[in-house]
């Protein structure tokens, strides 16, 4: 059998039978619904991930400033005490003046 | 007025993805007509063009509108299709014993009267389809391109986004795995 004659044959036929190009039934629309509800759920997915990233962030600093007051040599227990009182009679004050008053 | 398409690829990329769509229109025949070549069920050709499709969406702002977007698409378009062959590679191993009557005939007829045979023989067809099979995906790929689809090297690299050489290895190669194969069929028939 004459191989070189046989693939060039093969190859022939397969010249010969060009695919069809039909396409199915609506099939664009069905691709741009397919890409809608992707674009939603890309939308969301930036909506999240954005969420998280100030989440982690806001964790970030809170745990930053902790640190910052517990370690900080001037915030002693006197002076935080003393910010305490401060911070309760200025909360306070409108309630000791009313009773002074009466 | 119907819009061009660079005015739909910029309201695409503008965030309006139903502008998408008359290019999906446009361009489907063409992205399905290649699928064929390399996928013979009809639910894989419609898999291969959806991807086609859904990565040309995601990869539009990667158009730069030097080249026709058709251009583009149909890069897009081979290399999904060689991707789904890498993935696909059922039927490499089988043997040629069980041909079809027609596929038998067909090569009978080649031994004994080869001048009686047309070009279009379904059974020819069929047998190629087989050896197409059995090839490797990049033998597969550069035997469709360039001795089926009749391109040159230089279309082919740009097609696939392989070097010229590299092309060339290739063709090369395939050819001579094209030829074994071809001798594998003709030992399996006939010994």
């Amino acid at each position: 059998m004459n191989l070189v004659e046989l693939q060039k044959k093969l190859l022939a036929a397969a010249r010969a039978d060009v695919p069809v190009d039909q396409v199915p039934y609506a099939f664009e629309k069905r691709i741009t619904a397919l890409l809608a509800s992707r674009v939603a759920v890309e939308n969301l997915n930036l909506w999240v991930r954005g969420l998280w990233r100030a989440a982690v962030s806001c964790a970030a600093i809170a745990l930053l400033i902790g640190a910052w007051a517990a370690f900080n040599p001037t915030t002693s227990v006197a002076t935080a005490d003393d910010l305490s009182q401060n911070f309760e009679t200025t909360l306070l004050a409108s309630v000791d003046q009313s009773d002074q008053v009466q | 007025m119907e819009r061009t398409e660079a005015e739909l690829i910029a309201a695409v990329l503008k965030g309006d993805a139903a502008s998408f769509e008359p290019l999906v229109q446009k361009y489907s025949p063409r992205v399905f007509a290649t699928a064929r070549r390399y996928a013979r069920r009809e639910s894989e050709v419609e898999d291969i063009a959806q991807e086609v499709w859904l990565k040309a969406f995601s990869k539009l702002q990667s158009f730069r509108g030097e080249a026709p977007f058709e251009h583009w698409l149909m890069r897009m378009t081979v290399r999904t299709c060689y991707d789904f062959l890498r993935g696909h590679q059922r039927n490499r191993e089988s043997s040629f014993s069980e041909l079809s009557e027609p596929e038998n005939d067909w090569l009978e007829r080649f031994v004994t009267q080869p001048e009686t045979l047309t070009d279009n023989a379904d059974a020819a067809k069929l047998l190629i389809g087989r050896v197409l099979e059995k090839l490797t995906p990049p033998a597969r790929l550069v035997i469709t391109l360039l001795e089926i689809e009749d391109r040159s090297v230089k279309e082919i690299a740009e097609l696939t986004g392989w070097s010229v050489p590299l092309v060339k290895v290739r063709a090369f190669r395939a050819r001579g795995e094209m030829r074994k194969i071809v001798a594998k069929m003709a030992k399996d028939k006939y010994l």
